[in-house]
């Protein structure tokens, strides 16, 4: 057996990772390139004679060093040499296909071409002259059609003879005019008697003249003198290319390659005399209609949300009452005491409430590959460009806005998560940054509680204005974050609009297996240490023996109590209990940072036990109500169940409707929780995880002085 | 024909590009579209704000922020 690397390459929207499914099917896993966020997918492949390894490289138009997708296409041709590469091109769309290939090539990398969606082209009576193209692409040709299968034999078949056969690069010497031409000579024989990275010297004279950002740098630091040689001739062709025909000669060279290709493909492709309007004119006729595109886009968000949430409710159900089952389990095997303490509340509930957030990413995601692969997140992020692009923001961040919260009961972790569709990094960072402001479901019984105990009237209103308010601070933050943090112009919205395609049920499958199991494998292993250390935080140190032996009196005293009935007995003890818990809070590591930090906090209203609930908060947002049942000694609050809790809060003399919409503020604006930082970290970067932080928890401080000071003194 | 400027055209117009003024990241993006002069396109289409505009060329639809399309001269055909 022979192992060998291969790699696919083409266009966004060509089909390339339904090719790269239905060659590898499950065997396949998602990396990331180092330090970047890119992803790496491979997948393993068995021909009768070579075990390939097939590294589908992202979807890219071009090979310069734009985007970090390019870059790390053209640096996995460069450096890792895979032993044969894979064009995939979009049939319907040859031209611009083909440029890819020409770049490719020029490279000096053989390659074959693959022409997919051939059933669309035969559809719509085009013809392709495969032998022809072939000829002139001085490279084989295999047609094939992803979704079905088709031609993947043939494909194979050409892989095996590249891997064989080892075929050298075509040589496609292309031209670029009277006043390119001369100097890219004159610039290769400057380059052949450097110590510039060796490669092709024709490719790095081009894209010397292209003044790509990359190769300039490395030319500088690997032979300083020709690189100032190579300068001064690209400076002087671009002055007399701007003289006489007023461009550059980037321009210049992709108009000498668009040149060849129109007249590459002429004899390649017949069209039919009378083009046929397709179904995606006809839908797009509609789905973006001034009045029509809007409505049906506001009910597929709707439809999105309530999908996951309605159908997601049963599983994530399941997967609680397993947590509380093992909870029971353990609870009752093993003996009172920090084991048991720690398995049960430190560790089960802290990563079964985690995965208890599976089924919810795992049925998005599953609508969302749904949206993506289709084309209608396209047209979704075209249709709302005009309104986000007013705050720094890109059309295409609704979805994870949406998602994070945007409808009450999101979750801020698959909306961070959903911001992967977003090309546009400054943009991307942006929208990652102000998402868990919106009101994710775990926030909200928290604002039900407070709005129930002061608000009891308008409780809804008061709901809807807290919806009403994440929104504000997502629009606000983001064009603050984009005018200070995250400056720089608006990435460009050009962009495609992919034609209509139905998806593959494969696909969307596979991609959802892959974010969820990326999900679960944060659970187990950051959560896991961080329930450890909140557990801990709230147990540690302990009440001192002789408070632990007054509770024992006083427990022993109530048992030679007469009650009227075992229930007033068994209320009396757990009054008991409940001031212990209190009390025991109170004396922890978290009772006591929250006891210091009055002093910091009382400005915004919050007292000691606020505190404790907020820090806990830090975790997860469910742990507030939870921590502040707790902390006003009402025993473990269910927050679906929060009457009792919202009565005494409402009573309680600390307390009152300013520190109220102080706290709701404060819970909706301050720092997301730890999964979400997780997530936050691992798309854009622990710096940002950091800022985060900091940023919102300072933002909700001042927010919630401002309206506690301001509020009480009405 | 007429010389204008890619954002005055309206819905099915038709023309080919004559000069593309934008440079940098936006110019490098509307080339490796095929966006070259010489290239010919149609409005297909715009966003219900008015803007981004959609256009079909060498057999696709790309999308573009008005402001993008400033940079854009196109000779209109005829009606």
């Amino acid at each position: 057996m022979n192992t060998a690397t291969v790699a696919l390459i083409g266009n966004p929207n060509c089909g390339k990772s339904t090719l790269f499914n239905a060659l590898t099917g499950s065997r396949q896993h998602v990396g990331n390139y180092p330090g970047i966020t890119v992803e790496k997918h491979e997948g393993l492949l068995h021909t009768h004679k070579h075990e390939i390894t097939l590294v589908d490289l992202p979807g890219t138009y071009s090979l310069t060093a734009f985007s970090e997708d390019e870059l790390v296409a053209r640096n996995f041709l460069i450096e890792s040499k895979p032993d044969a590469v894979i064009t995939v091109l979009d049939a319907t769309n040859l031209e611009r296909s083909t440029y890819l290939v020409l770049q490719i090539q020029e490279l000096g990398v053989p390659v074959i071409v693959v022409l997919n969606m051939m059933d669309e082209v035969r559809r719509k009576g085009i013809g392709i002259d495969l032998a022809r193209l072939s000829a002139l692409l001085k490279s084989p040709v295999v047609e094939i059609v992803a979704r079905t299968g088709e031609g993947k034999e043939r494909l194979l078949t050409e892989i095996c003879k590249a891997l064989d056969e080892k075929p050298q690069a075509p040589d496609i010497l292309l031209s670029y005019g009277n006043d390119l031409d001369p100097v890219l000579v004159n610039m290769q024989e400057r380059i052949q008697a450097s110590t510039l990275p060796p490669l092709p010297p024709r490719w790095l004279a081009v894209k010397y003249l292209e003044e790509d950002a990359e190769i300039l740098a490395q030319g500088k630091a690997s032979d300083p003198k020709a690189h100032e040689d190579l300068l001064a001739m690209v400076r002087e062709v671009a002055e007399h290319c701007q003289k006489t025909l007023d461009m550059e000669p980037a321009s210049l060279i992709a108009d000498y390659r668009y040149g060849y290709i129109t007249s590459l493909l002429r004899g390649v492709v017949t069209r039919p005399t009378t083009t046929r309007f397709d179904l995606t004119d006809k839908l797009d006729k509609i789905l973006t209609q001034r009045l029509l595109g809007p409505i049906f886009m506001l009910g597929v968000l709707y439809g999105l949300f309530t999908l996951t949430i309605e159908i997601g409710a049963a599983p994530q159900g399941w997967v609680e009452d397993f947590f509380a089952w093992l909870n029971g389990i353990v609870s009752t095997n093993l003996p009172e005491g920090f084991v048991r303490s720690l398995l049960t509340s430190g560790i089960i509930d802290g990563v079964g409430g985690v995965l208890s957030f599976a089924p919810l990413i795992m049925i998005m995601f599953f609508f969302l590959s749904f949206l993506e692969d289709s084309g209608y997140l396209a047209r979704m992020a075209y249709m709302l460009d005009r309104v986000f692009r007013i705050f720094g923001l890109h059309g295409s961040s609704v979805v994870p806005f949406i998602i994070s919260g945007g409808i009450p009961g999101g979750c801020a972790v698959p909306g961070v998560m959903a911001a992967r569709t977003l090309r546009s990094p400054r943009e991307r960072i942006a929208t990652v940054l102000t998402a868990p402001f919106l009101s994710c479901g775990a926030k909200t019984p928290v604002f039900l509680l407070i709005a129930v105990a002061f608000f009891p009237d308008n409780a809804n209103q008061a709901l809807f204005l807290v919806t009403l308010g994440g929104w504000a601070a997502v629009l606000i933050a983001s064009f603050c974050l984009r005018h200070t943090v995250i400056p720089g112009a608006s990435t460009p919205f050009v962009m495609e609009l992919p034609p209509y395609r139905l998806p593959t049920l494969q696909g969307m499958i596979l991609h959802t297996w892959e974010r969820l199991w990326q999900y679960v494998k944060k659970a187990g292993t950051v959560i896991l240490a961080i329930s450890i250390l909140i557990w801990a935080g709230m147990t540690f140190p302990q009440l001192p023996a002789e408070r632990l032996a007054a509770h024992e009196a006083q427990v022993e005293q109530l048992g030679q109590q007469a009650f009227k009935n075992d229930e007033a007995r068994e209320a009396a003890h757990a009054e008991l209990d409940n001031l212990q818990a209190q009390e025991a809070l109170r004396y922890s590591i978290a009772g006591r940072i929250g006891q210091a930090m009055e002093s910091v906090t009382s400005p915004a209203g919050f007292d000691w036990r606020t505190n404790i609930a907020l820090l806990g908060g830090f975790a997860a947002k469910e742990v507030i109500v939870s921590s502040l049942g707790t902390a006003y000694s009402m025993g473990d609050v269910d927050p679906e169940e929060s009457e009792g809790l919202s009565a005494r809060l409402a009573k309680d003399s600390k307390w009152n409707k300013w520190s109220a919409i102080s706290f709701m503020a404060f819970v909706l604006l301050y720092a997301p929780c730890f999964v979400t930082i997780a997530v936050i970290g691992r798309e854009i970067g622990w710096r940002w995880a950091a800022f985060s932080i900091i940023f919102n928890t300072s933002l909700a401080y001042i927010i919630s002085v401002l309206i506690y000071q301001v509020g009480t003194r009405l | 024909m007429e010389r204008i400027q890619l954002r005055k055209m309206h819905i099915n117009q038709s023309g080919t590009v004559s000069a593309i003024k934008a440079s940098g990241e936006l110019g490098r993006r509307i080339r490796d579209m095929g966006l070259v002069p010489g290239t010919e396109l149609t409005i297909v289409g715009r966003a219900p704000l008015q803007d981004p505009v959609a256009l079909r060329l060498r057999d696709f639809t790309m999308t573009l922020r008005n402001g993008e399309a400033d940079q854009i001269m196109v000779d209109v055909h005829e009606a």
